[in-house]
């Protein structure tokens, strides 16, 4: 499949897709740190949001700047941008996360030479109708924000427009993990991460017309041998281990589904295509499954997890999760008892900047899905 | 402590704070009471450290402060049991060790007061970390009771308009919340009598901790780490008014004599993040032995660093702008304001960073504010790597080593 190897060529060097889209008259690039950017006002606004995931390879720079306690996405970020690999940036934002991400925008804006910047000063409550306020206030200030910066009026109806790509897009990516789901065999894991992570930094037109295509050549009906398959579902923050995906397949077990930032709380809940656009861009951020940095019902992640694991028939999850990434360790108890509770078994990977030596990992993953 | 005859050293004994016996019985009263709340009938809520207190006292709840606690089991020096308690139930030891050492604490009822008492409900406000809202998330779910959360968007360059207006809806919801936990209305009168008495409070704190810029200082940030807790837990009282403006008298008469804590102050250092509360000991001997004070921090004085923003007068409508401004809750290039203020004010020869591995929002950045501070201000700056609670985190060798050196540099400097 053509449009799956360009994809895969996206995700090894998104670097070198946002260049060129730069340099072919594209416009601005503005990178992002997590799916609680409204990436549909980027658009609209003619720019590329450009999602940063961390180098993961030496610190050198960045070290200067951030304690070895702090999580290998900042620290990565972070190194990326000093080292002059993200100098194609226009302009960086910055939606209330975390802790470390709330520390790195302020060495960030003071040091990365990102000409712009913007704090996108979310609600982390987002249960209560005054948090609904505020977060459209928000985004109503970035979308004024954005028009003075770039000089260019963001009008409605662009961002309807956007509105409406975004949840094509979202069927589409939904379209894959359910046909994947169906027959695990139908497209390897390191696939579908490749998609995931080249739509957060491609042109969207572009992407959902590659995604299709894709989507249109995974056939129907499940391959031989996927029923010896142990099912599993990855939990977590965000994965850009790649490799983690062919060592699980090598060790019996294939990934059905996901809890993941990148994964399915990126794209599952479409946003309202009626009404103010703003207004259902910040309602669908309200309503989305929480990412663990923000508050909302506390039992709805477990309850979540469970449910996800039943109706995907998983025979097991693993938590895969940032070493110093507060929100995820601290949810990870209560998220581990609820599937104990309802018998499902897990195990939990910590991750550094890099991952485990292979063989090592092989073998924790091979002797976790012998026990399914 | 043993029985043992000890010869009083009348320096030492001239030197120590009168007003200790006094806070100590203050501090033991209100958690004697705290522990009987069954018995008394009144409410018990659970309260972050940077949180809205005023309309609890108010209300006749008695707040409860996890973080205090692990300031004692720091103190105590049960932090590493109380968080490996917490991390054989899968909470990772990189977590926050206030944190850990009260889930450990809630666990086992350990600690040194055997456990907090039961929460009736749970107050959590982020403008200290977001590491509250997760931490009291575990509990709400622990304790299955109901939890508020006060949510205080960060400021990075700016505090909007639209950020004041979504804090001050919450003080009305907070209220509302109130009165439905404890099934009564509020009295507003008694909630502005409350409101200027913590004004009252934090403009003493204040005066107590500015009575540092006397050289000789009559107490240290050690001192103050100490004399902190009330400030913290019951401000918006009578009996913390009282207590401060007794503690003011007495270091006021002491500059008036010329005690000083450290005998012979030579070097007025800041100090950055929260205590090593296991250490305080070790680490102000150690200081004092190079004749150096730790004259001011950063930690105690965020409890009355916001005071310009209050108005006694209309507190609930002040709240709004004042407890999202605080020190952790800005932007490093204002804390570095702040910071640069206080080492001018206190004319401090240098500055010791506490890189807390507990303490993201706290710790992080501070790289940054270290140069700046050596680029504007030409003050040497330490960083030491260790945790408020968690003794394992601690290397005692290094950071004597480190302490040494530094002082070094700062005698040649003379
Ligand atoms: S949420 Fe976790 S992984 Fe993401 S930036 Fe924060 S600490 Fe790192
Ligand atoms: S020490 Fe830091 S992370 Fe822990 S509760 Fe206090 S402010 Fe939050």
């Amino acid at each position: 499949m053509e449009a799956m190897e360009f994809l895969r060529g996206v995700a090894a060097d998104p670097h070198a897709y946002a260049r060129k889209w730069k340099s072919s008259g594209g416009g601005r690039v503005v990178g992002y740190f997590c799916t609680y950017t409204p990436d549909e006002l980027i658009r609209a606004a003619g720019c590329l949001p450009f999602r940063i995931f961390g180098s993961g390879g030496n610190m050198t720079r960045a070290d200067a700047h951030l304690q070895s306690y702090s999580c290998s996405l900042v620290r990565g970020g972070l190194e990326e941008a000093l080292s002059g690999r993200l100098d194609f940036l226009d302009a960086t934002v910055f939606p209330h996360t975390c802790d470390s991400i709330q520390r790195l925008s302020d060495i960030w804006r003071l040091s990365a030479c990102v000409p712009l910047h913007f704090d996108v000063v979310l609600p982390v409550k987002l249960n209560t109708a005054s948090a609904g306020r505020y977060m459209v206030d928000v985004f109503k200030k970035f979308r004024s924000d954005l028009e003075g910066a770039t000089g260019t009026g963001i009008d409605a109806e662009k961002i309807s427009e956007e509105i409406r790509n975004s949840n094509r897009m979202k069927r589409i990516l939904a379209g894959i993990y359910e046909a994947r789901s169906a027959d695990p065999l139908s497209i390897s894991g390191g696939d579908v991460y490749s998609l995931i992570k080249s739509s957060m930094v491609m042109d969207r037109g572009e992407f959902i017309g590659l995604a299709e295509e894709v989507l249109a050549g995974l056939g129907p009906g499940a391959s031989a041998g996927a029923g010896s398959l142990k099912r599993i579902v990855l939990a977590g923050g965000i994965c850009s281990h790649p490799d983690v995906y062919s060592i699980l397949e090598r060790s019996g077990a294939h990934v059905v589904w996901d809890e993941l930032c990148t994964g399915t709380r990126y794209f599952e809940g479409e946003i309202s295509e009626k009404g103010d656009p703003v207004e259902s861009l910040a309602a669908r951020y309200m309503d989305r499954i929480v990412c663990p940095a923000k508050h909302s019902d506390i039992y709805a992640r477990g309850k979540n997890i469970v449910r996800i694991a039943r109706e995907r028939k998983a025979d097991g999850v693993i938590f895969i999760l940032l070493k110093f990434c507060d929100p995820h360790a601290f949810d990870y108890p209560y998220m581990k008892e609820s599937l104990d509770a309802g018998g499902i078994p897990s195990i939990l990977l910590e991750i550094e900047e890099k991952l485990p030596p292979e063989g090592q990992l092989l073998t924790r993953l091979e002797t976790f899905v012998s026990t399914l | 402590m043993a029985d043992e005859k000890k010869t009083v050293d009348p320096e030492k004994e001239k030197r120590k704070i009168k007003s200790v016996r006094r806070m100590k019985e203050i501090m033991t009263a209100y958690y004697i009471d705290a522990k009987n709340a069954g018995k008394s009938g009144r409410k018990v809520a659970w309260i972050t450290s940077g949180g809205p207190v005023e309309p609890l006292i108010a209300m006749d709840v008695i707040p409860v402060y996890p973080e205090n606690h692990g300031a004692m089991i720091g103190a105590s020096k049960m932090g590493a049991v109380l968080c490996a308690k917490a991390e054989e139930t899968g909470y990772s030891r990189d977590l926050c060790s206030y944190a850990r050492s009260d889930i450990g604490a809630s666990l086992t009822n350990g600690g040194p007061i055997g456990g907090l008492p039961a929460p009736d409900f749970l107050v959590c406000c982020n403008n200290i970390c977001g590491t509250v809202l997760k931490w009291y998330e575990v509990q709400a779910r622990k304790y299955n009771v109901p939890l508020f959360f006060f949510d205080t968007p960060f400021i990075h360059t700016d505090f909007t308009e639209d950020a004041r207006k979504y804090v001050r809806t919450q003080v009305d919801e907070y209220i509302g919340f109130l009165e439905q936990a404890c099934g009564r209305k509020m009295d507003y009168g008694r909630m502005e009598e409350v409101g200027r008495l913590s004004v009252k409070a934090q403009r003493l704190w204040r005066d107590v901790l500015e009575t540092c810029a006397h050289s000789p200082a009559p107490m240290t940030a050690f001192d103050a780490f100490f004399h902190l807790a009330l400030i913290v837990t019951l401000r918006g009282t009578r009996v913390v008014v009282d207590y401060y403006t007794e503690l003011l008298a007495e270091l006021r008469d002491r500059i008036a004599r010329g005690i000083s804590m450290v005998p012979d102050e030579k070097y007025r250092l800041i100090w950055d993040n929260l205590p090593v509360w296991y250490k305080t000991k070790w680490l102000s001997d150690k200081f004092a032995e190079h004749h150096a004070c730790l004259v001011a921090d950063t930690y105690c004085s965020a409890w009355s660093g916001v005071l310009d923003l209050i108005d006694e007068n209309n507190f609930l409508e002040s709240m709004a702008t004042a407890y999202p401004s605080i020190y952790i809750n800005v932007s490093i290039d204002r804390m570095f304001v702040i910071l640069k203020n206080m080492l001018v004010k206190y004319r401090a020869d240098g500055l010791v960073m506490h890189s807390n591995r507990s303490c993201k929002p706290y710790s992080l950045g501070q790289y940054d504010l270290q140069k700046m501070v050596m680029k504007e201000l030409g003050i040497p700056v330490l960083i030491i790597e260790a945790d408020m609670v968690d003794e394992r985190s601690f290397s005692e060798s290094q950071i004597e080593t480190r302490i040494d050196a530094f002082m070094e540099v700062l005698k040649q400097g003379r």
